[in-house]
């Protein structure tokens, strides 16, 4: 793994019905670093995670990838290296069994049979769930789908993992597994989520997002302990910090 | 309205698994063509969509009865004529082979039926007129209203032409038509008003999730050209077939006439009712049991006044013989399934307790 | 197209992904030999009753073979018998002439094909069914398409087939929710219709985008590839040839009126 450095400059995105979603949003994301990126509902977090592997082209500044901006021309180099578990498996998993599904970004990166079959045994092995192999993603329970979900996108081998609300939907016995698959990653992780106690598990930095801008960018228990900040942008303080800190 | 096997001769289904077909490769080039990545999730997505919405019913008040979205209008509203012809095909795929709704010889006449009429007669030549580029208010329920009748009355004519000429059922033509189209009236105003409903209410809550598709391909007039070049080649297949049937009894019987050397069994005649006819004398393939001999019963009595066909020479001892034998066969069929069922069965248990339950 | 059908397609789902001597035959070797079955099938004269009998060897060795439970194509068969027998029924009303006799019993032509349409669809479409029940849609899919079917329409119906569950999931939540409001109604008003109908395709065309989205980062870029390796063996050959030959000997010969002279001894 390259650990590459993500960032955005003045980021902007208005959707076509004139939707400002992103107003001039700037971070720099180092390699291994874990972030959350936490905000109320339609406080931008979804579109941000579409910018980073260049789904969605901005409309004002731009994401820069290990320096380079993701652009039409280098897309596929940032789709490589930014893979993005989604927060609904059902979208994510559409193929007919679990191996297909995760043999499928391989497959697109036009790799040999040989390493295609390689990296979807080190994928599933990774996140636990090789007996699940010749099975349809639609008998899956939530929390498998889930791990198939992350397998699918680590056969693609990123060096950033992008996870729109990985923890929901999930039982507490999944989400604990979840968590502790996250903590064993070594790649750099971006996770966006209203699971706020799993981003004091996960996560050293946390991003507060608001009407598309960033309003708060540091420490993760610096922020979410300052309880202020936290009401007056619709979130609140965890009780895991509560507990840990006593005022 | 989804024919079944049982009721179409194999030359008609031949001849309309040609027709769709050939049908289903243009549609896929031409929605190749288009460039659009996001067609094919679409499609596959609004095809399972079609799937649930026609398990979901609403009363139709006064009449006690209930109906449903059939689908093929509202897919080529959204998707454009090419691409709803394809998940219409599919969505027939899905429920042949899943539900038997229509057999896999059937399967061909079905897209056709089904599918040819709202995608590519309904859809650009009716409701695209009258639409216009005015999306939404009273053109709008008045070209679905229409597409929807004219669609479906054109594939209940088709289940007919295609019933008649397989030639299995007694239904004469006049009588199947009564019975077929005034129930597909009712049908396609049903199918008119859900879809013009369920479009006007996308059109209200979400204008942009009906994109203003480009007629796809090169123009109305290039896909006019490809049907109608696609209706020639059918009937064209359709009539040499039926030829090949009515002087060749059919195919396959033409054909094991030739291995059996039995070609003085043909007479020359024409028309689908005596090459029929013809085809009972099959009898002839076994001389060995001498019906053929036999004198032709004569029907004591005509309801239908039909054409004087020659109707197979059948003595009372082959109904009794093939009676019997038949259920002989017929056991012993079932036995030989129940055998192998057996052994299948031991094979497992001794595949189980040899590998010890490994599995790959 | 019912909820207890969406059922049915569960239970479809998990036969074919059994395993067994049946399921491990090439889909496109099964597919090629059942079309043949129908083909033959049909092709005999519209009274053809007793001569049919030995085609039932096929759907029921597929069953045996496959460890289909017999008693679920039945019921399948029975459910979608419903339009064969409605306009096959009109078969002895409209032709009456005198095809046979058992004993003192004449027999109308009428009778003969209708029992013979019966037969038929029974035969038909039970091969068709076990053909699904002991391939699985995937594996037929990917039959179909080397066997020449557009590669957007296989993966498209492979689509259909993996949302059909999803979609059919959120209807029935829809409608669950409609009905615990509407007093035990079970159909709806139209409008109360419309409005789910519309939602429901709204809430499909949002999954096809995120779909769409979850393709193109994983590296989609139009061209859908997919690694199925797939070998013709000896045993799919020999499934092949054997049965095509069972069919030509089974329409050239009639097995069971050559078994029934023999027993009942032959009249001419």
């Amino acid at each position: 793994m390259s650990h590459p450095m993500i960032e955005a400059r003045n980021l902007c995105f208005v959707y076509p019905d004139g939707t400002r979603a992103l107003q001039s949003v700037s971070f720099r994301i180092g390699p291994g670093e874990s972030v959350g990126i936490i905000g109320c509902n339609g406080a931008g977090k979804s579109t941000l995670l579409l910018h980073l592997n260049g789904y969605l082209t901005p409309t004002g500044g731009e994401m820069r990838l290990s320096e380079v901006p993701i652009t039409r021309q280098t897309v596929a180099m940032a789709r490589r290296a930014v893979g993005l578990v989604f927060q609904d498996s059902d979208d994510q998993l559409f193929m007919a069994t679990v191996s297909e599904d995760v043999a499928f970004g391989p497959l697109n990166l036009g790799l040999t049979d040989d390493e295609i079959e390689r990296r979807v045994k080190a994928a599933l092995d990774r996140v636990g769930v090789a007996h699940l192999r010749d099975r349809p993603p639609h008998k899956l329970s939530g929390g498998e789908k889930r791990s198939v979900a992350i397998a699918t996108v680590l056969a693609m081998e990123p060096d950033i993992l992008v996870m729109d609300e990985p923890s929901s939907n999930l039982d507490p016995r999944a989400r604990r597994r979840l968590i502790e698959l996250l903590r064993s990653f070594e790649h750099t992780r971006i996770i966006a989520t209203h699971d706020l106690e799993m981003v004091v598990e996960v996560c050293s930095r946390v991003i507060v997002l608001d009407g598309g801008t960033v309003v708060a960018d540091g420490p993760t228990r610096e922020i979410l302990n300052d309880e202020v900040l936290m009401i007056a942008h619709g979130l609140e303080r965890p009780h895991i910090l509560r507990h840990l800190h006593p005022h | 309205m989804h024919m079944a096997d049982a009721l179409i001769s194999p030359a008609v289904g031949g001849t309309m698994w040609v027709a769709s077909t050939g049908l289903l490769a243009w549609s896929a080039r031409k929605v190749r063509q288009t460039l659009d990545d996001k067609l094919v999730p679409m499609m596959g997505v609004l095809g399972a969509f079609i799937f649930a919405a026609q398990m979901i019913n609403f009363s139709i008040p006064g009449t006690g009865s209930s109906g449903h979205l059939g689908g093929g209008m509202i897919l080529a509203i959204l998707l454009g004529p090419h691409a709803a012809f394809l998940v219409i095909a599919s969505v027939l795929t899905v429920q042949a082979l899943f539900f038997a709704d229509g057999g896999l010889l059937a399967l061909g006449c079905n897209i056709f039926n089904l599918g040819v009429f709202p995608a590519f007669i309904a859809y650009p030549l009716i409701y695209k007129p009258i639409t216009g580029s005015a999306q939404g208010g009273s053109r709008l329920w008045v070209g679905a209203m229409l597409g929807g009748i004219v669609g479906l009355q054109m594939g209940a004519f088709s289940v007919v032409m295609e019933t008649t000429v397989s030639g299995i059922s007694d239904l004469p033509f006049k009588t199947f038509v009564w019975l077929m189209q005034p129930i597909h009236l009712a049908i396609g105003v049903v199918e008119g008003l859900a879809t013009a409903a369920v479009v006007s209410l996308v059109l209200r809550v979400r204008p942009e999730a009906l994109p203003e598709r480009p007629p796809t391909g090169h123009g109305a007039g290039g896909s006019r050209r490809v049907v109608i070049g696609l209706l020639i080649a059918t009937v064209a297949v359709g009539c040499g077939l039926s030829w090949f049937a009515s002087t060749r009894p059919d195919g396959l019987e033409w054909s094991m006439g030739k291995v059996s050397g039995k070609e003085e069994l043909e007479t020359p005649g024409d028309g689908i009712h005596e090459s029929l006819a013809k085809i009972q004398q099959k009898t002839a393939f076994l001389p060995d049991y001498g019906f053929k001999s036999a004198e032709p019963v004569v029907a004591t009595t005509e309801l239908t006044p039909k054409e004087p066909a020659q109707w197979p020479a059948v003595s009372a001892g082959t109904s009794v013989a093939g009676l019997v034998g038949g259920l002989i066969t017929l056991l012993l069929a079932g036995l030989i399934g129940y055998g192998l069922k057996r052994r299948a069965v031991a094979s497992t248990r001794q595949d189980q307790s040899n590998t010890g339950g490994e599995h790959s | 197209m019912s909820f207890g059908h969406y059922i049915e397609v569960g239970k479809m789902d998990e036969l074919g992904r059994m395993d067994s001597p049946m399921h491990r035959l090439d889909a496109r070797v099964k597919t090629l030999t059942t079309i043949a079955f129908i083909v033959t099938v049909m092709s005999f004269s519209r009274y053809e009753v007793a001569a049919l009998m030995p085609f039932f060897i096929y759907p029921f060795t597929l069953m045996a073979v496959g460890r289909i439970p017999p008693g679920y194509i039945v019921r399948k068969l029975l459910i979608a018998s419903p339009f064969a027998l409605a306009v096959g029924i009109f078969n002895p009303m409209l032709d009456q002439r005198v095809m046979g006799s058992l004993g003192s019993h004449d027999i109308s032509g009428g009778w003969m094909s209708f029992a013979s349409i019966v037969i038929r669809f029974s035969l038909t479409v039970s091969a068709a069914l076990t053909l699904v029940a002991c391939t699985g849609i995937h594996r037929l899919c990917a039959g179909l398409e080397r066997m020449g079917l557009p590669r957007v329409f296989a993966v498209q119906l492979c689509l259909l087939y993996r949302y059909l569950f999803v979609i059919v999931d959120e209807a029935l939540r829809m409608r669950r929710g409609v009905e615990m409001r509407s007093m035990g109604r079970r159909t709806l008003r139209f409008s109360t219709y419309v409005s789910l109908i519309g939602h429901l395709l709204l809430r499909a065309m949002d999954r096809a985008q995120r779909v769409y989205q979850a393709m193109v980062s994983r590296g989609f870029a139009g061209q859908f590839r997919v690694m199925r390796p797939t070998v013709v063996r000896w045993n799919d050959v020999a499934f092949m040839v054997g049965w095509a030959v069972f069919f030509a000997a089974a329409r050239v010969w009639d097995i069971p009126t050559a078994i029934g002279n023999l027993l009942v001894g032959g009249v001419a």
